[in-house]
């Protein structure tokens, strides 16, 4: 703890994290935090940054004393909630501070609300649990509430049940949920982390908002550069269970003393957009026309409007270069990355790989097909077979494909090295490698079937930036190398800006401004497109270099006025 | 709501169309001539000829079948071959003891099985769960006439708390009724207790570790609203599942339960019918048994809507 000194607490502390040991129970306890210290004063709002597995959110969810029963124990050290240690009062105690002196909102607003009962009820539920208020009482409060967290038509939303609202309503939800008692302390962890970049922003303002109105103080838990310098006072770093570095948000950003925080920072990607690459080939290998989805379209027995999901998507993808398709969710971007790969039947417009028009090919005649095109997924987790060892991940494809096994399983050695794995990795199973090994291998067995093309649905969005730079090399190295094209999938902007020639924003299913990265990102023509610049978060400070960008209007700034 | 029920009783009604169909065509598609089936070896040829114009064998199918349908339809569902009595009467003789049994078995079923599953998915791990999963084994693998005995022998022969065996109506008082009625359903009830419990189980520790259990204890509310009110509404899809079949099951189940305590119901009528080839019979309980499926069915469906907004077909 000598880098990361902790300021000697004041009386007038909210939370005091006093040297927090916390390990795994079980025969061979493993240490997760090992002597955390950190305090948050009155009103004011601290980030807790770190990569994942880093112990921020056992951190808070110790302090919450919602650490999983069975699995993490807290070994020594004091958590102070207004003077009071969570860590030894009685377990009434502990429940009665929760949502009245403490509370906490979660990364997931998609499942951090119960499905089956209605918003009324899951705000009713913490009044009458920590309240003497009646009926009516509590009825006026839950609508103030809901107001003041300024969501529309608050009687509809009483009576809604969670999936009838959108991610940022239910996390709206949430906060107000956590606040409705006005508790002196909020702990958000990764609240922001699932939502959009536009609707990040809004939720961080109106956290800011309560907060001043309130004089709530908030412990953020992020993984987020850019959000950190768009809100913290102060910020603590944390890494393998320990806080390595802490100060003022100002001096983290501009004077990292830590190598940790530096690299930490030297991995954000920045906005400033890539100069489109001069392009070797001019071979087309990948374009749509008009291609449109609608889903749920009028049948046979039931009479309704579809949902238009994609419409008029023209794209076009040259040999060696990156295509971004950038945007919200549900603007349309996935649909077009299934329409491309034939996950789905498009129901207008064509594709065309290599010239071949593969929109409304059967399952039989796609198949040949199939190889040109290959995938990557968002979440290495889940798109890995966790039974099959990497050999047969990587092997299956060209296998079903006629190439002789023997030849295939030298073909994956190969493209292990490509991908920056060991060659041993082969025999090993996905669950015994690291998030940004598993991408590797999925990308390793995309190329594998020696693509023309490769689908990158938000390929690095689920990878800590670290790793998430790692991985954005490894596709340049790639594509360098094979002269493969790439269509990138992303909502991360500056993920775009880094590795796309050209970029496409959709919204709502059509795209709405197409071209070069550098005039799409750099200089925007159309307001949806600023307006999702200007979303993204700490765009006015340039991370790798530990200084603010220059004032707006510098050369190449993204947002600058035109 | 309303239209969701309503279309859910319309689409059960082409099920029970092609069960009537199915029983119908048992017996005129058996091989032979079901006149001989029925009659038996001994049958004059006027016997013979009797019964296929009682039957009405002698029209084309189709007409057969509407007939028939008419007659099931306004409550006729023939007489029995061997007593001669009317089916329904023999099948409303027996209704009552195995409903009672039916019932009584669910009863001691859900007020057992739910709250042990409950807790051992709360108490994940522990000595408690381990049990509950060890008395789940044994409910499983001891056949239904074993327990039948062994709890005889404990509670009627040892302890004399209960008579031996023996049904009475409900109209007979609620003490007597009760007397008889305890031993056999816990007998039926242990499968579905070791069933349901496990399924309970296993339901609550997927939904445990969900987002919004969490959720709920950082809200600070106690222990007993979390599990019942938040854990066990999202887990009851499949319990419920679980029941309802069960309990359609059970409905034909109840054979050796019935012998076991000598309990005059549809169990041992449906194997006196079909041992004696009382076709009459065996078709109207088909029919019964198959309406009873349906309707639990139904039942089912309706109550997800109820436990879930999410579901509205």
């Amino acid at each position: 703890m000598s880098a990361a000194e902790n300021p000697s607490p004041r009386t007038d502390d909210v939370l005091v994290v006093e040297d927090l040991f916390v390990e795994t129970t079980g025969r061979n306890p493993a240490r997760i935090l090992g002597g955390v210290s950190l305090r948050v004063a009155a009103g004011e709002t601290v980030c807790l940054v770190g990569e994942s597995g880093s112990g921020k959110s056992v951190t808070s969810l110790a302090t919450m004393g919602l650490l999983p029963k069975g699995a993490l124990a807290v070994r020594s050290g004091r958590i102070l909630v207004e003077g009071e240690d969570v860590l030894t009062v009685k377990t009434s105690r502990l429940r009665q501070l929760r949502a009245t002196r403490m509370s906490m909102i979660f990364q997931e607003p998609m499942t951090a609300l119960n499905p089956v009962l209605t918003i009324e009820r899951q705000l009713e539920e913490v009044l009458s649990a920590h309240s003497r208020m009646d009926n009516k009482e509590r009825r006026n409060r839950i609508r103030s509430i809901l107001e003041l967290v300024k969501l529309p038509d608050v009687e509809r939303m009483c009576r809604s049940y969670p999936h009838q609202l959108s991610g940022g309503q239910r996390q709206r939800v949430m906060i107000a949920m956590a606040l409705v008692l006005e508790p002196k302390l909020l702990i958000a962890d990764e609240p922001t982390t699932a939502l959009d970049v536009t609707t990040q922003k809004e939720i961080l303002k109106l956290i800011a908002e309560i907060q001043e109105r309130l004089g709530t103080s908030v412990l953020f838990i992020t993984h987020d550069m850019g959000v950190v310098a768009d809100i913290a006072d102060r910020v603590y770093v944390m890494r393998h269970g320990e806080i390595v570095e802490q100060g003022p948000v100002g001096e983290i950003l501009a004077e990292p003393k830590r190598d940790y925080t530096r690299d930490l920072l030297g991995s954000v990607p920045a906005l400033h957009p890539r100069e489109a690459r001069p392009s070797a080939s001019r071979e087309i290998v990948l374009s749509t026309s008009e291609l449109g989805m609608v889903y749920g379209q009028s049948s046979f027995l039931r009479k309704r409007e579809g949902t238009v999901a994609a419409k008029d998507v023209d794209l076009t993808l040259t040999r060696g270069r990156t295509l971004g398709v950038v945007g919200e969710s549900g603007s349309g971007k996935s649909t077009v990355a299934r329409c491309v790969m034939r996950l789905i039947e498009p129901t207008e417009g064509s594709i065309r790989l290599r010239g071949e028009e593969i929109a409304g090919l059967s399952r039989h005649a796609l198949r040949p097909m199939r190889k040109r095109i290959q995938m990557v997924f968002q979440d290495p987790n889940r798109s890995l077979n966790p039974r099959l060892t990497v050999r047969d991940s990587i092997t299956e494809g060209p296998i079903n494909y006629g190439a002789a096994p023997k030849a295939a399983r030298e073909r994956a050695r190969e493209l292990l090295e490509l991908v920056g794995l060991p060659a041993d990795a082969i025999d090993r199973h996905p669950h015994q490698f690291s998030g940004g090994q598993r991408q590797r291998i999925a990308i390793a067995r995309a190329l594998a079937m020696e693509p023309d093309v490769l689908v990158a649905d938000e390929a690095v969005s689920a990878l800590d930036v670290s790793v998430q730079a790692q991985v954005l090399d490894l596709f340049d190295d790639i594509q360098t190398r094979l002269g493969i094209a790439l269509l990138f999938i992303t909502h991360d902007l500056r993920v775009a800006a880094q590795i796309c020639d050209e970029v496409a924003v959709m919204q709502n299913g059509r795209i709405v401004e197409y071209g070069p990265t550098a005039e799409v990102l750099g200089n925007p023509r159309e307001a949806y497109t600023r307006q999702l610049i200007e979303a993204a978060p700490g765009r006015h400070w340039d991370f790798p270099n530990f200084r603010p960008l220059a004032a707006p209007g510098g050369p190449g700034t993204v947002g600058a006025p035109a | 709501m309303l239209a969701y029920i309503a279309r859910r009783i319309l689409a059960s009604v082409p099920v029970l169309v092609v069960v009537a169909l199915f029983v119908f065509l048992l017996l005129r598609l058996t091989p032979g001539d079901p006149a001989a089936i029925i009659a038996g070896d001994m049958a004059t040829p006027e016997q013979l000829d009797r019964i296929r114009t009682s039957l009405g064998l002698n029209e084309p199918l189709v007409t057969q079948f509407v007939t028939w349908s008419g007659q099931l339809l306004s409550g006729d569902f023939g007489r029995s071959l061997i007593s001669r009595t009317p089916v329904l009467t023999l099948i409303g003789q027996r209704l009552e003891p195995t409903l009672s049994l039916a019932l009584m078995t669910m009863l001691f079923t859900l007020v057992l099985s739910i709250p042990m599953g409950v807790i051992a998915a709360w108490r994940h791990g522990s000595l408690t769960d381990n049990a509950v999963m060890a008395i789940s084994v044994l409910g499983f693998s001891i056949p239904v006439f074993v327990t039948g005995y062994i709890l005889i022998q404990l509670f009627a022969i040892d302890l004399r708390l209960f008579p031996v065996q023996g049904f009475r109506s409900i109209g007979d008082g609620l003490g007597p009724f009760l007397a008889r009625i305890v031993l056999p359903a816990l007998t039926l009830a242990t499968i579905y207790i070791a069933l349901i419990a496990r399924m309970t189980r296993a339901a609550m520790l997927n939904v445990l570790d969900e987002d919004y259990i969490r959720t709920a204890r950082a809200k600070g509310l106690s222990e007993r609203i979390v599990l019942f009110r938040h854990a066990l509404r999202n887990a009851a899809v499949p319990i419920l599942t679980v029941i309802g079949t069960g309990f359609a099951l059970m409905i034909s189940g109840v054979v050796v339960t019935e012998s076991v305590f000598n309990i005059p119901g549809l169990g041992r009528l449906t194997v006196d019918a079909i041992l004696a080839r009382d076709y009459p019979v065996i078709q109207a309980l088909i029919l019964l048994t198959s309406g009873i499926y349906v309707v639990i069915n139904l039942l089912i469906d309706i109550s997800y809507a109820f436990m879930d907004p999410r579901i509205r077909y």
